[in-house]
């Protein structure tokens, strides 16, 4: 065995020389996509549209996936415009499923670049950038005797993973979900149905109409509310409401939520920079490049021209936005992103991590 | 060549400091324009371009496997020296510049690629990107003006030395990728002295060197050659000549950016707390561009575009025949000359420069006219990226010279 390998390995490094200076995978790209593990990749199989603005994407992942856990989200890289931009998707099929796919659900925010292009243009074929699964809003391995999920909007995604994977473990299961139309619930027949069928309680807050929900409503709507494990995922201000409301009756060790951390983006520029790997926590103005800043406190960075020419000085953005000076175009990196981005000419646009 | 501030009729002596600005201020905007623009087509354009390197590089490479066939060999070495300067100019050059980094492709990034090339990446990037395109023509700043080799100014002082320079000018075309590794490692500074030679920087940037060498080496002349198997020697042949053929004309390419006559040259001092538009208005005097087909163009890694590829380097170089007649038009509206030809007649001009100034002159005497007139210098060294505000660019917008 040891020698078939050491062959093999040997063998691999002949055929590594007769690419070089690109790597034997940069060609193999070109036929076949999904065969390199170290460059996830997904292909499109089918479009489902869901609602007006939604649409589930059934994806065959290539090799180097990880089988999820329900609730649990992938990021999902795509180009738009030439830009490859990255989002977060909640995995809305169940790790049982054998034809190894898995399903995804976007919901076209308004001004979204990626849900929308997504939603609209994501055809049958196309190929997606793909990172292994991640998250901890998930169901305990002994599963809860009563169970709340409060959802609103696309918020019901990763609480569709559960109940699909997981449904059959759980009692007693009360729902309640809110969407600005009845027409706008994502999944709605198929939650109608699970009602009809009393395998959950739903309670559907249609909010055009009906108003926001207020925590408060819960009290009455769910008797025995803080008997209940709870799932929230939805709008920050609602979590916020939650969090508020069960800390209130101390009971926050029962809620779970899933929150989306938008990136802070401040209009006259400037923030705190961290710079992660030396630790170093810097208050910034917005017209100072990031470059001056670091080394201003001792932070040691790499530079060249200084003036945006030479990329001599780039560096990961992990979090945040920065401003170009030049141009005032800003860059901004969702959690979980790793943007290079000159240092020279750009400058923090609100809180950032800059990896060095 | 002369430096400008030592030019008897000094070519900008007309434009006023506010002229200059004002230049800065319309090239950003052409620029803002150009940035703002990419998108898909952009990004189609690049990978296109790779796809058909890696195409023509693979088939040209699968012929040369039959390359004891004089056809094969012929049309394999064709293919291969095509493929080896689309892969060095439009495609490695450029990327290597950070010209597609805004894509956020990992694969076609600046940080991330390597080339096909005898200097890695990384050192060609400070030399090149940082050194020469900062402080272009600058005398003794930028070591692309002679390589450091060569005399190519008049003011550089003559030695018997240099009655030999056609022939290192030609033995650096025919091993161009080794002059560029070595001159990349500043063999000439790094080399003269014992602790420069012990310097631990310079020890690892030697080394990454030789592996890299030695791996292209390998690959041309050990691994294909031995993979076509009774065609051994001819591959050796056909990798050798496709090489050279690289080497020659990357050579002949980048001569005539910066060698050819029209080109300025620039004294050290004049570049003390240079503004954005006084650095501009050097890349405009200091580079000249090649006429051409748009097969020309790519060919030369848009190196053609000479001058809007030093204005704007971090641009996607498919970009700069459309902004080119708008850098003419603004050449001529403020009396500046816009150096450009044929290829034959740029490579003359330039080989001549070089054969001219391996024979001594006579001295150049003449006021330094520019000098005087700059203001102050600011010690900032990134004043460059400083644009105006707003309010001052708009004051800084005179009635530009019409003629001279």
């Amino acid at each position: 065995m040891a020698v078939i390998r050491t062959l093999g390995s040997g063998a691999w490094r002949v055929v590594e020389l007769i690419t070089t200076p690109v790597v034997p995978a940069d060609y193999l790209d070109a036929i076949a996509p999904l065969r390199n593990a170290k460059v996830l990749r997904a292909r499109v199989e089918a479009v489902r549209p869901e609602t007006a603005n939604s649409a589930t994407l059934v994806l065959r992942p290539g090799r180097g996936w990880v089988p999820h856990e329900p609730g649990q989200y992938a990021r999902v890289g795509v180009d738009v415009a030439g830009v490859r931009l990255w989002r977060s998707y909640s995995i809305t099929s169940t790790p049982a499923r054998r034809d190894g796919r898995i399903t995804i659900t976007v919901n076209a925010v308004p001004g979204g670049v990626v849900s929308t292009h997504l939603v609209r243009r994501a055809r049958r074929g196309m190929l997606l950038h793909l990172d292994v699964p991640t998250g901890e809003f998930l169901l305990p391995a002994t599963r809860p005797a009563k169970a709340l999920f409060v959802t609103a909007g696309s918020g019901i995604t990763p609480v569709m993973g559960m109940l699909r994977s997981a449904l059959h473990e759980l009692r007693d299961v009360v729902v309640v979900h809110s969407a600005g139309t009845h027409e706008a619930v994502v999944f709605g027949a198929e939650l109608r149905t699970l009602a009809a069928e009393g395998r959950i309680r739903l309670i559907e807050r249609h909010t055009r109409t009906d108003g926001r929900i207020k925590p408060a409503d819960l009290d009455e709507l769910v008797p025995d509310l803080f008997e209940r494990q709870v799932w929230a995922c939805g709008p920050n201000e609602m979590l916020d409401d939650l969090e508020a409301h069960w800390a209130d009756a101390e009971a926050g060790h029962l809620l779970v939520t899933e929150r989306f951390r938008p990136a802070l983006i401040s209009g006259e520029g400037g923030g705190t920079v961290t710079f992660t790997k030396s630790g170093t926590v810097v208050e910034t103005d917005g017209s100072v490049p990031l470059l001056d800043s670091g080394e201003q406190a001792g932070v040691l960075m790499p530079s060249g021209c200084r003036m945006g020419i030479c990329f001599s000085c780039v560096l990961p953005l992990r979090e945040g936005a920065v401003r170009d000076l030049r141009d005032g175009s800003l860059t901004v990196a969702e959690p979980g992103d790793s943007i290079p981005v000159q240092t020279c000419i750009s400058a923090a646009a609100g809180p950032c991590q800059i990896e060095n | 060549m002369t430096t400008i501030q030592h030019k008897k009729s000094n070519p900008i002596a007309h434009l006023t400091p506010e002229d200059i600005e004002a230049i800065g201020v319309e090239l950003d905007a052409i620029r803002d324009e150009v940035m703002g623009s990419r998108g898909a087509k952009d990004a189609a354009y690049i990978r296109r371009v790779i796809k058909v390197q890696r195409g023509l590089e693979l088939s040209s490479r699968a012929v040369l496997l039959f390359s004891l066939f004089p056809p094969a060999w012929l049309v394999g070495t064709a293919g291969l020296s095509v493929a080896k300067i689309l892969e060095n100019m439009e495609v490695g050059h450029n990327i290597l510049h950070g010209q597609w980094d805004w894509m956020r492709d990992p694969k076609i990034h600046s940080t991330k690629w390597e080339w096909d090339h005898a200097s890695p990446a990384e050192q060609w990037k400070h030399s090149h990107n940082e050194l020469h395109h900062t402080y272009t023509n600058v005398v003794g700043k930028d070591n692309d003006l002679g390589y450091g080799i060569m005399r190519v100014d008049e003011e550089q002082r003559w030695s018997p030395a240099h009655l030999g320079q056609p022939l290192y000018n030609f033995i650096n075309a025919c091993l161009f990728e080794y002059g560029i590794a070595a001159y990349d490692l500043e063999l000439g500074k790094n080399l003269a002295t014992p602790e420069r030679r012990k310097d631990p920087k310079f020890r690892a940037a030697l080394k990454a060197t030789r592996r890299k060498i030695g791996k292209q080496m390998l690959k041309d002349y050990v691994v294909h050659p031995a993979l076509s198997g009774p065609s051994f020697l001819h591959t050796i042949a056909a990798n050798a000549t496709a090489n050279l053929v690289r080497n020659l004309w990357s050579h002949s390419v980048i001569m005539c950016g910066h060698f050819p006559n029209g080109v300025e040259t620039f004294e050290k001092t004049s570049i003390e707390g240079e503004t954005r538009g006084e650095w501009y208005l050097r890349q405009m005097l200091g580079s000249a561009n090649i006429s051409g087909t748009k097969l020309m163009h790519i060919m030369t890694g848009n190196l053609s575009h000479q001058i809007e590829h030093h204005l704007f380097p971090d641009m996607p170089s498919n970009r700069y025949a459309q902004i080119s007649p708008k850098i003419k038009d603004l050449f001529q509206r403020y009396g500046l000359k816009y150096t450009t030809g044929p290829l034959p007649k740029q490579v003359a001009s330039a080989w001549w420069k070089v054969l001219r100034l391996s024979l001594p002159n006579k001295p150049v005497v003449a006021p330094r006219a520019v000098a005087a007139e700059r203001p102050a210098p600011v010690s900032d060294p990134a004043a460059r990226w400083r644009r105006l505000p707003a309010a001052a660019a708009a004051a800084a917008a005179p009635a530009p010279v019409e003629a001279l």
